[in-house]
């Protein structure tokens, strides 16, 4: 077909092309907040994420406080290494950086390139070299504290899982240290109340139930609308059709109402219902379809040998209908693992009860607005879990869009 | 942990108890109600048959009713009343509505992405289904593209915030206006504008969708319609827009109304990106405003929601209805 459709080759690299930079410009927002979720969160400030595998410059200040002052005639000397100073020592305990140039102000931390002198502000001289190795000179007597230098140095790339740690157990570093001194284990840091790690434990609490609960509800109502012979069917399959599009936003006032008056109030219980009864319309309909399209004649010839309707039901049409219930399982299970609207009105309102998606929304948006690496961590805990699922279970997601809207 | 043992309880208690339900129902219908023997046998083994599929609807029909047809009518109901819900104030919640300029702001901010995401998502998958039909790695393609579909509407929200920035350090789109000597700007700022930028997220996310059912129908085209337009000596465009896109038209349709659907419900992505701020106010995200605080003006808004989606409910009953025949 390719060759006799006239396309030249031209046309063909014209398509690969296309479609390589649609690709690309699909992935790159993904991508971007990906690689970011393992940067170092000074780094992220300080270069873009497609930066990320080059080394970033860095401004510190320390103070030139490691060497001992000797006196050279009339003036002060003092040697030692920036990086061995006390206030920057911990930052650079890897030993990889260089420095690329220095200063003496906060208004020009990086007035002279490394290796060349600069001047003091008491008229003495300055010199950095790239290793971190540094002199400098002075007329009047040091004190202890010794000059204050600023320095850019070129800062290796600093991958880390420590924004993943610091979300899920809402410690930062340095405290989950002292909890392991302590004698805690990792498990117990990771059940930490305020952690994310409970948020993902909550949304699989949420999710699970919800998704299968539904299935078997469906699953016999779609057979007696596909198999079962009554007055009133085709009336049952256009409500059903009709209930598919109703806004959700209608339910949620009347229902939580209802909830609170039969004593469920926001609750796991109330919201599994809720995304019971949200999710059948969906499940009947793309059932009922697959099912109406299994040969008859198996169905019939079971009936002649004399077996019942639940016996046709569960022995022969449910495990025919593997691919149609996996298909709906997924369509459930990634729609209540990312909603946020029915969780955040049908759960309670504190940190403890929220799932991944209300947690981030309105919990971390707000309080770690800026600080992207946390950010970009919490995105990807609640995005791995429906991805992963995505990319294995593909074959039955697609087949189920088909079934549900091509005809 | 006890919300986890909750949820393995429900669990097994929502299984069972569905099995045990429909198991023990369909027993004592056959042995108890009716039983297929004695002088009645014939009668009572029909009488069997005509209540059988209402004992496999009943669960639905009854989680159904109070879930999604009991909400209808009690929001119509709630949103005649006043805050507290004890008084009936007729259309008043509705007069206010429409006297509220946010709430037209919502409405026509609404109306602009049920216009452009739909279209622009439906042709975006239009084309890639298109571009990668013959091509070598087409299923690689198409599969990461398909992958945002996975992705919540509030971590693709993020994943957007993070590609809008401000920073030219941290934003790619403010980075290459920085390449360009732009100055840096916040694109969910801009009036009028960000509502596109925000409606671009739901794009990347819905174009997986069309493409994926495209697709299956641009393969479903019979070959003999495409090979006597290339004898026939059309060009690929033509090929395209004349031979295929007419063919694929229902499906075409199938996908633009689902997409739409979905657009009048998502409040997700204007709720994290800017709270409705600066102009982007859209229906589900105002009715978010009200919730918890004033029911009667909330289900207002939902009510209007459920209007405008009523031609779409009504075109999908008449679809269905034409299948069944």
């Amino acid at each position: 077909m390719d060759n006799i459709a006239g396309k030249s080759s031209g046309l063909k690299w014209a398509v690969n092309i296309s479609v390589a930079l649609l690709v690309i410009a699909w992935l790159i927002p993904t991508v971007g907040l990906f690689v970011s979720s393992f940067r170092d969160r000074d780094q992220i400030t300080a270069s873009g994420w497609w930066n990320a595998p080059f080394s970033v410059e860095l401004t510190y200040r320390t103070r030139a406080n490691d060497g001992e002052p000797v006196q050279e005639g009339d003036l002060w000397v003092v040697e030692g290494n920036i990086f061995a100073t006390s206030e920057v020592a911990e930052a650079f305990a890897s030993g990889e950086a260089s420095i690329t140039a220095f200063g003496v102000t906060g208004r020009e931390p990086t007035a002279y390139p490394a290796g060349t002198e600069g001047e003091t502000r008491d008229g003495g001289t300055l010199t950095v070299n790239a290793d971190g190795s540094y002199r400098y000179t002075t007329a009047e007597t040091p004190d202890d504290r010794g000059l204050r230098i600023y320095f850019g140095a070129a800062t290796p790339p600093d991958f880390t899982m420590d924004n993943y740690l610091t979300i899920l157990t809402a410690q930062t570093t340095e405290e989950r240290e002292e909890a392991y001194a302590e004698g805690q284990s990792f498990w117990e840091i990771l059940s930490d109340e305020n952690g994310v790690f409970r948020n993902f434990i909550n949304t699989f609490t949420v999710t699970i139930p919800s998704t299968i609960i539904p299935i078997l509800i469906a699953a016999f109502a779609a057979y007696a609308l596909a198999w079962m012979d009554f007055p009133g069917r085709g009336l049952l399959i256009a409500c059903i059709v009709g209930l598919l599009v109703v806004p959700l936003q209608l339910a949620l006032v009347p229902l939580l109402n209802l909830h609170n008056q039969i004593g469920i109030g926001q609750s796991f219980v109330g919201i599994w219902l809720a995304h019971t009864g949200f999710g059948l319309p969906l499940a009947i309909y793309l059932l009922r379809n697959y099912m109406v399209g299994l040969p008859r004649d198996i169905i019939e010839s079971a009936k002649v040998d004399g077996a019942t309707d639940f016996q046709i039901f569960t022995k022969i049409i449910l495990p025919l209908s593997f691919p149609a219930l996996a298909s709906f399982a997924i369509f459930q299970f990634l729609w209540t693992w990312n909603d946020l609207l029915v969780a955040k009105v049908f759960l309670p309102s504190d940190d403890a009860s929220k799932v991944m998606t209300v947690r981030i929304a309105d919990d971390l948006l707000g309080s770690r607005g800026g600080d992207w690496g946390i950010l970009a961590a919490a995105a990807f805990v609640s995005i791995a879990v429906p991805v992963l699922v995505f990319f294995t279970m593909q074959r039955y997601l697609v087949r189920g869009l088909l079934a549900g809207s091509v005809k | 942990m006890s919300p986890l043992l909750q949820g393995v309880i429900t669990i097994v208690v929502g299984v069972f108890g569905c099995v045990g339900y429909f198991y023990a129902a369909n027993l004592i219908l056959d042995k108890v109600i009716f039983p297929p023997r004695g002088p009645q046998a014939g009668r009572n083994i029909n009488r069997a048959t005509a209540v059988r599929p209402w004992l496999f609807l009943f669960p639905a029909i009854f989680a159904l009713s109070l879930y999604l047809v009991y909400p209808v009518i009690g929001s119509l109901w709630r949103s005649m009343h006043n805050r507290a819900g004890d008084e009936f104030i007729g259309l008043d919640n509705y007069g206010f509505l429409f006297g509220d300029p946010e709430f037209l702001q919502a409405l026509l901010n609404n109306a602009l992405w049920a216009l452009v995401v739909p279209a622009a998502a439906t042709f975006l998958g239009l084309l890639v289904a298109q571009l990668t039909d013959r091509l070598s790695w087409g299923n690689i393609a198409k599969s990461l593209i398909f992958m945002p579909m996975a992705i919540s509407f509030v971590g693709a929200s993020l994943i957007w915030k993070f590609v809008y920035a401000g920073d030219p350090d941290i934003g790619i789109i403010n980075a290459m206006r920085d390449v360009i000597g732009l100055d840096p700007m916040d694109p969910v700022q801009v009036p009028f504008w960000n509502n596109f930028f925000l409606m671009a997220i739901l794009v990347w996310i819905q174009t997986g969708f069309a493409m994926v059912i495209l697709s299956a129908a641009l393969r479903g085209i019979p070959e003999e319609t495409v090979e006597a337009a290339i004898i026939d000596g059309a060009n690929p465009f033509q090929l395209f827009f004349k031979i295929k896109v007419p063919q694929i038209m229902g499906t075409i349709v199938v996908v633009w109304t689902t997409i739409t659907i979905l657009v009048l419900k998502v409040f997700d992505i204007v709720y994290t990106m800017t709270g409705g701020n600066f102009g982007t106010q859209i229906l589900p995200s105002y009715m978010m405003s009200f919730m918890f605080r004033d029911d009667g003006r909330a289900t207002a808004v939902a009510v209007v929601i459920m209007i405008v989606v009523l031609p779409v409910m009504i075109w999908n009953i008449r679809q269905a209805q034409k299948e069944m025949r």
